[in-house]
């Protein structure tokens, strides 16, 4: 007898697919919902608009900041500073991590260290840095780097020391020297999880894009909710936050249709 | 002729190579030192002689140190004591002469077939007309031309080791190493595999050593049939298989292959007898 799953059993299946309109339902639903919660507890009057501003009123300062010119000048400073820290980390962090995960010297090396530090809190060396490098946008930039590259670091570590051992060992019994197996078959096989490591750390080095411009920044979407804060303008400090956090899933789709171009074979 | 390494640690120093070409494994004890500082003896004074262009294979139970063996005959490993020789040069580390097929699949997932096909001769700068043709011979010879731009992970497993055989073989070693290459497979595809093989290797000629656990396959293959002990594996005995050549799978039924299975299964049961006191 042919029995057909019904879709409650699709749903309540562990890993089971669902229907693609189904799941883009399901996400369109929760937004709403959250709209939703969010419009009743403002035009509702049920929260007074100097703690959370309505969904009118965010849309008004995003009008009203886009009108004078000043929006896209702190977007543009603000995709500056994690794109440079980020790139600048992640640059020095892949080679090294691929090494780290690699070689057990350089492993025995970094190892400690690195693990010692990644579990510093960023902000409290806010005042180092700029003590260090002053208050320019290096400074800004440095607060991305520390925030990332040491995650970066053990991630990337870790992606290498999972390629399997074999495949190394067929590449030796194919004539492979030891750098062919480091350039032909390491680094080729790290790819998608070094790919997926820096999408994940891309959506990591936003958060710290606030800790940044938290002092002596003068243009930035962390500045601008700063100086917002002092002025209770907390329609602006929303508009921060959602656009800091729309350019973090905007990386996140270009890292994910980058995995889908350059690593079909891993999907 | 000379051993060009001196002597490894232990009281087997080098003897003289008998002359003529083949794999010669000589007085090879391994021992896998763990973590703890207790250490296994995997393999225990094992001296084998595969004579050049025969198909060798090693049986044994589960866990006496089959694919140890190849590893060290491959170079991936060093034996603790003993030697390892090749036409008289002592083994020392890997390199594109001994080829070898692993129990686990190793395709690079990144390249298609084809590529993975051609890596070895890539890696040994083969010129490009050369990589194109060796690479569809084998291809074909393998019954894998129609899947040439397949990824690795759109074959089912009997199609990756048959691409992993056709990349071992297309570099051309001196040597094929397969570690229960059909392991993983259904019976179906494993029969069809092993079918595929010997045409292959009646084809070519290749010397091969070639580890089993399942003795229809060990005899099926064989020409030669080495007997391993349970861990630490030794060598128990070394069969001859009397069976002519071009073998097919209908042999099976006849009395030269029962008397062989008879004889390794006769050996295997007090092997397992032998571990349980
Ligand atoms: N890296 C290792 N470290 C410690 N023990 C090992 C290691 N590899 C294999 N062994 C042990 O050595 C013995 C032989 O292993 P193996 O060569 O894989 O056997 P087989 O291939 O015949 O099943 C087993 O008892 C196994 O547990
Ligand atoms: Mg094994």
């Amino acid at each position: 007898m042919a029995r057909k799953t019904s879709l409650l059993d699709q749903c309540l299946t562990p890993k089971a697919e669902i229907p693609t309109a189904l799941k883009f339902t399901v996400s369109a639903v929760t937004w709403v919902a959250v709209i939703g919660v969010w419009s009743i507890l403002t035009y509702g009057g049920f929260m007074q608009d100097i703690f959370l501003p309505s969904p009118t009123q965010v849309t008004d300062a995003f009008f009203r900041l886009l009108d004078d010119g000043t929006l896209g000048q702190h977007i543009w400073a603000s995709v500056q500073v994690v794109v440079t820290g980020f790139v600048i980390s992640s640059i020095v962090a892949v080679p090294l991590g691929l090494l780290m995960g690699t070689f057990k010297v350089v492993q025995a090396a970094l190892e400690p260290l690195v693990n010692f530090i990644r579990y510093l809190p960023v902000t409290s060396f806010v005042p180092l840095f700029i003590l260090w490098i002053g208050i320019g946008i290096e400074q800004r930039i440095m607060v991305i780097i520390f925030g990332t590259f040491f995650q970066q670091l053990v991630m990337i570590a870790d992606v290498s020391r999972s390629v399997p051992k074999d495949l190394l060992n067929a590449s030796y019994t194919l004539g492979a020297s030891r750098r062919d197996a480091l350039l032909h078959v390491l680094t080729p096989a790290a790819l998608p999880g070094i790919i997926d490591t820096l999408r994940v750390t891309m959506g990591w080095a936003w958060t710290y894009l606030v800790v940044a411009e938290l002092v002596a920044a003068s243009s930035g979407l962390g500045y601008i909710s700063m100086k917002a804060m002092r002025g209770f303008q907390v329609d602006v400090i929303f508009l921060a936050i959602a656009i800091i956090g729309l350019l973090g899933l905007l990386t996140d789709l270009v890292f994910r249709l980058f995995r889908m171009r350059l690593v079909a074979w891993a999907n | 002729m000379s051993v060009a390494v001196a002597p490894k640690t232990g009281p087997y120093p080098a003897q003289p190579e008998p002359a003529g070409p083949h794999l010669s494994i000589k007085d090879v004890r391994l021992e896998y030192k763990a973590r703890t500082g207790k250490s296994v003896l995997a393999i225990d004074r094992i001296s084998i002689e595969v004579p050049d262009n025969e198909f060798a294979v090693i049986v044994g139970p589960s866990g006496c140190g089959k694919s140890s063996l190849l590893y060290l005959v491959a170079g991936l490993a060093e034996p603790t004591e003993g030697h390892i020789l090749l036409d008289g040069t002592e083994v020392n580390g890997p390199g594109a002469d001994r080829g070898m097929v692993f129990q686990s699949y190793t395709l690079f997932p990144w390249l298609t077939v084809r590529e993975n096909v051609e890596f070895g001769l890539k890696r040994r700068k083969v010129p490009a007309e050369e990589r194109e043709r060796i690479v569809s011979q084998y291809l074909n010879d393998t019954g894998l031309a129609a899947f040439h731009d397949a990824y690795p992970k759109q074959l089912s497993g009997g199609m990756m080791q048959r691409v992993a055989i056709a990349r071992a073989l297309a570099n051309d070693p001196r040597i094929l190493l397969m570690d229960e290459p059909f392991g993983a497979l259904d019976s179906q595809t494993r029969t069809s595999m092993q079918k595929l093989l010997l045409k292959v290797w009646e084809q070519h000629q290749k010397t091969v050593l070639f580890v089993t656990h399942d003795i229809d396959e060990a005899i099926l293959l064989g020409d030669r049939i080495y007997v391993m002990t349970a861990r630490p594996g030794r060598l128990k005995e070394e069969i001859v298989v009397p069976i002519p050549r071009p073998r097919s799978l209908d042999m099976v039924m006849e009395p030269e292959f029962i008397a062989v299975k008879r004889r390794i299964l006769e050996l295997l049961k007090n092997e397992i007898k032998d571990d349980e006191h």
